[in-house]
């Protein structure tokens, strides 16, 4: 049975496209009477897809869609009480602002009297009463908004959907109508489901937020929550800024990542491999020493209320907001207390790690040359006469100027004796090993202090040093600009 | 002269002086003239007053009228379908419905006219018929291509929005996609219109003995007569400037309308 | 179902419409029959008729040579005004595009019998020396090429000829190595129009031409009223090979179309 609290409920909702693509899959959610929900993804997460489905300009594949208790999810748009505030705004061209705000009233037969009288109370609420005979060419970007939201509420729906209604709008006005938006819905109490990619947005504007991800929800929850407690490694990096790291559990509330070892709150098993978000303004710098780690300053960017800091830390870039500033080059200590790690039990043990592109344009990994086709790695790259690579536009790229990050999953890395062994990448001790059943699971700390993880079946011992052999063909390459 | 790119100009200004406005000025010179180079209204009178000539002016714009319907009735649907389906390629279906323009119009005509004389025998029993139905076959490419252009550039969240208004399909087409495809409707109609008035060649090729107002103008040209072709000419002139006045007029009443399209 | 039923069907029966005669000629080019009915014996007949008859051959030559000098022509004038104007003062500017507008908007029988008067009756020109024909086709299709050159010049950034000017390129190469380059895609689309105005035409060419000579238009109609059956099935062929070379350069287009297209998708693909 329904809840009567719930104005709508999305179950089980899949949206799969004729050539296979899965839009939307198993999506759930419960939208309270009056709640501001905002819908939060990258682009192509099937966030606006979702809400053409609950406008009915899409059909779910599969799941059902609850008004009130009763299912919608065939019935055409016209007959659902849901109006839509559309991304570029959708005002008719040919009428002016007074019949797009009445076109609604118009398709209900509403008595002529009337309809002047709401569509002149709704002009007010959005402030711009007297706009009546204008011609939609002749508004202003804010203005055709605010048109938008009026033709929409005029219409006195139970839900109102915007889609990035204000993502076409400069950064000033974006903010004074953010603010607007969330006192009209406070004033109406209707329900609004909002969709957009911008996470500060969605911050400020929302009750409850669901991430999505991949046409999958990633998280639900308040604001505070999805901040303060992501879920996973996506949420962690989609909102806010975060330092992530793969580490594994040492002991009781014992963690360690970065090449540090950390108190936090969280209480997961020893032996798991985790992933600990901490935000930037987290991180407090200390005295070289002093803290959990450390490192070199490389870049200190002034931001208007903080300083954005980023220290070199063995083979990790840790990023700090801090009101006090640092210099450039300086040896600094980094502390964090356990409340400003969250820990993640990791569910891909992938070892991401950077790697190098050296002056004769190869890429390198502790000093070591990694045999691969660097063009095929920076899309649009050649080798011109001297070996030097070029980018699209023809120009050499520079080393400095680019980041390139390996993935290698922990079975395609063996471990060896032989340290000597040429095809040696990196050598490590081995601080950890749990039984998998069929395997062990090592976690290797390496000098550069990035940690491995590596799958074997043959027992090794804990503080074993071992060479670790890194197939290039097995890596997988990403490039960062 | 000193070299500038004002002065590239002249010739193209010379040669519009010459070869269009210099010959509608013989053009009036000769339709208010007569054989000895006389002033006179006789022309013009003559055409109103024979009997003959003012039915083919009323016939022509008859043909004209219901070869236009008939281009805008079979046109609409087909460019609404192809502009409003979800097919990928739509760019090389519309080539498809225009690809007969780039035959030779004479090589088409003789085709339909085997054809219909394949299914009516004589073509001479249905005169009006194989009238509209040559130009509409004629011209059918240039009434799909514009209104299929306009359909297809139309912002789709707009009929969205009047679903989610409440328009049901009908209402959502009528209050918003065809006031918004009325620019195609109208340059497609004026693409068609003053064609089919003028076109006679299309029903001497289908065996037709009926006059048109542009057939008017090729007996006068072979008997020689300039006075009373260049009149036939300066009246279907007027009538051309006022169709293409008023569509110009709804055009752009559409354009300030519709400048929130761009 | 049934609507998607009807909506599939509204093309496909005008498709019909348009494209029945034409192939059914085209399949009775290749029989003897002299008129459409019962399907009678393959020959190719009607070809060896079409390029074999000198009278066709040179009809055939002759249109074609007409619209390459007169396309030409358009070409060069139509992109000369098109500049001019475009730099003129607005007053110029606007009464030229207005001249320019009455030959596209004017019924070519108006056009082409103003053009003989002014030409053959008042000034005497013979129609023989071929110059009010050829002019006429010009006249035709000169105002074409001026509105397909205009927008280019219009999206041209204005900037870029005084750039060539301030890095010491004089007015006359500034303008053949920086604008002409900038326009040329509407040139070539304006001299394709022109072509195809000059091909299709018919009344410019009745009122201008020397009663010794005939285009593609004017033959086949004075043919289609004629008895020479022959001459008439032989016209189908030439339909037929129009039609394909039609397909054939639409084809082409298409296909090298989709090759820009499938290159701009790799390049975005490596951004």
């Amino acid at each position: 049975m329904a809840n009567s609290e719930n104005i709508i409920e999305l179950k089980h909702i899949s949206r799969t496209f004729e050539d296979g693509f899965a839009a939307v899959s198993d999506f759930n959610l419960e939208v309270k009477r009056g709640e501001f929900v905002t819908f939060l993804g990258p682009s192509g997460c099937g966030k606006t897809t979702t809400l053409r489905m609950i406008a009915g300009f899409d059909m779910p594949t599969e799941g059902d869609i609850l008004l009130d208790g009763k299912d919608i999810s065939k019935l055409p748009p016209n007959e659902r009480p849901i109006n839509t505030v559309f991304q570029r705004y959708a005002l008719f061209p040919h009428m002016n602002i007074y019949d797009n705000i009445a076109f609604g009233l118009k398709q209900k037969k509403t008595p002529k009297e009337e309809i002047r009288k709401k569509v002149k109370k709704v002009l007010e609420l959005v402030d711009l009463e007297g706009f009546e005979k204008r011609s939609v060419s002749t508004l202003s970007g804010g203005q055709q908004q605010r048109v938008a939201i009026a033709r929409a509420l005029v219409n006195e729906p139970e839900i109102l959907l915007l889609d990035e209604p204000l993502g076409a709008l400069d950064l000033k006005m974006r903010k004074e109508m953010q603010i607007e938006l969330k006192a009209m819905h406070d004033e109406l109490g209707i329900t609004f489901i909002y969709v957009t990619h911008d996470q500060e947005e969605a911050l400020t504007m929302s009750d409850k937020i669901v991430v999505m991800s991949e046409g999958r929800i990633q998280q639900i929850g308040t604001p505070e929550d999805i901040y303060n407690e992501p879920q996973n490694a996506f949420v962690a990096d989609f909102i806010g800024e975060s330092n992530i790291f793969n580490g594994i559990m040492t002991g009781a509330l014992e963690a360690r990542f970065a090449g540090g070892h950390f108190k936090c709150v969280d209480d997961v098993a020893e032996g798991t491999q985790i992933t600990a978000v901490v935000r930037p303004e987290d991180i407090e710098i200390v005295k070289p020493g002093e803290g959990q780690i450390r490192g070199r300053v490389i870049s200190v960017i002034f931001k208007g209320i903080h300083y954005e800091i980023t220290v070199q830390s063995g083979r990790y870039e840790v990023v700090i907001q801090s009101t006090k500033s640092a210099k450039v080059g300086d040896e600094v200590g980094m502390k964090v207390e356990p409340d400003g790690i969250h820990i993640m039990i990791a569910e891909d043990h992938t070892n991401i790690f950077p790697v190098d592109m050296n002056r004769s344009h190869r890429l390198e990994f502790n000093g070591k040359e990694l045999w691969t086709s660097l063009t095929q790695i920076i899309k649009g790259s050649r080798r011109n006469e001297n070996g030097e690579l070029l980018d699209e536009n023809g120009e050499v790229i520079d080393p400095e100027k680019i980041h390139i990050s390996a993935a290698i999953e922990p079975q395609d890395i063996q471990m060896t004796d032989d340290i000597d062994d040429e095809k040696v990448l990196v050598e490590g001790t081995i601080s950890n090993l749990i039984y998998k059943g069929d395997h062990y699971s090592y976690v290797l700390n390496t000098d550069l202090g990035q940690d491995f993880i590596v799958d074997d079946e043959y027992l090794w011992n804990m503080g074993d040093r071992v060479g670790l052999i890194l197939p290039a063909d097995k890596m997988r390459f990403s490039v960062k600009k | 002269m000193k070299f500038s790119r004002k002065t590239l100009g002249i010739p193209y200004i010379i040669f519009l002086l010459i070869f269009v406005v210099a010959p509608l000025l013989v053009l009036f010179y000769y339709a208010f003239t007569n054989g000895q180079g006389q002033f006179t209204f006789r022309n013009l009178t003559g055409f109103f007053t024979d009997p003959n000539t003012v039915g083919t002016l009323f016939y022509s714009l008859a043909i004209a009228l219901v070869t236009t319907a008939v281009c805008l009735l079979i046109a609409y649907p087909v460019a609404y379908v192809l502009a409003t389906s979800g097919l990928k390629s739509k760019g090389v279906i519309i080539m498809i419905f225009v690809l007969p323009m780039w035959i030779n119009f004479s090589l088409r005509i003789t085709a339909l006219k085997e054809i219909l004389t394949l299914i009516e025998g004589n073509l001479a029993f249905y005169p009006f018929l194989n009238s509209v139905i040559g130009m509409t076959y004629d011209f059918l490419p240039f009434m799909i291509l514009p209104i299929y252009n306009t359909i297809v550039k139309l912002d789709g969240s707009l009929t969205e929005a009047a679903r989610d208004l409440g328009a049901d399909e009908k209402r959502a087409f009528l209050h918003v996609t065809l006031p918004l495809s009325l620019p195609g409707i109208i340059s497609g109609v004026s693409m068609v219109f003053l064609p089919a008035m003028t076109n006679y060649v299309v029903l001497d090729m289908l065996y037709n003995s009926t006059y048109i107002m542009g057939s008017l103008i090729g007996s006068y040209f072979s008997a020689y007569n300039w006075h009373g072709g260049s009149m036939i000419a300066l009246i279907l002139l007027a009538i051309i400037c006022v169709f293409t006045l008023v569509t110009n007029g709804m055009e752009e009443e559409d354009a300030r309308a519709g400048g929130a399209l761009l | 179902m049934t609507k998607k039923l009807i909506r599939g069907l509204i093309p496909v029966i005008a498709l019909i419409f348009l494209y029945a005669p034409i192939l059914i000629l085209a399949v009775y080019s290749f029989t003897d029959a002299t008129q459409i009915g019962a399907i009678r014996g393959f020959t190719l007949k009607n070809y060896v008729t079409l390029f074999t008859t000198e009278e066709l051959r040179n009809m055939i030559l002759g249109t074609i040579l007409l619209a390459l000098a007169s396309a030409l022509l358009a070409t060069l004038f139509g992109t000369l005004g098109a500049i001019g104007a475009f730099y003129s003062r607005k007053r110029v500017s606007s009464a030229v595009s207005t001249v320019n507008q009455i030959p596209v908007i004017n019924a070519d029988v108006v056009t082409g019998f103003s053009l003989c008067i002014l030409l053959v009756v008042v000034l005497g020109i013979s129609k023989d020396t071929y110059l009010p024909l050829l002019f006429g086709h010009v006249t035709l299709s000169a105002p074409f090429v001026y509105l397909s050159v205009m927008p280019k010049l219009k999206q041209m950034d204005s900037s870029l000829y005084e750039a060539a000017l301030d890095l010491g390129a004089t007015p006359a190469s500034a303008l053949f190595r920086v604008v002409i380059p900038q326009i040329f895609s509407g040139m070539v689309s304006g001299f394709s129009l022109a072509v195809t105005l000059s091909l299709d035409d018919y009344f410019i060419a009745t009122y201008t031409k020397p009663a010794t000579f005939d285009t593609i238009s004017t033959y086949v109609v004075n043919a289609t009223k004629g008895s020479q059956t022959a001459i008439k099935t032989a016209l189908w062929a030439l339909s037929t090979l129009i039609f394909v070379i039609v397909i054939l350069i639409v084809l082409g287009l298409n296909l090298r179309a989709r090759r820009a297209d499938r290159s701009d998708l790799r390049k975005e693909a490596g951004r």
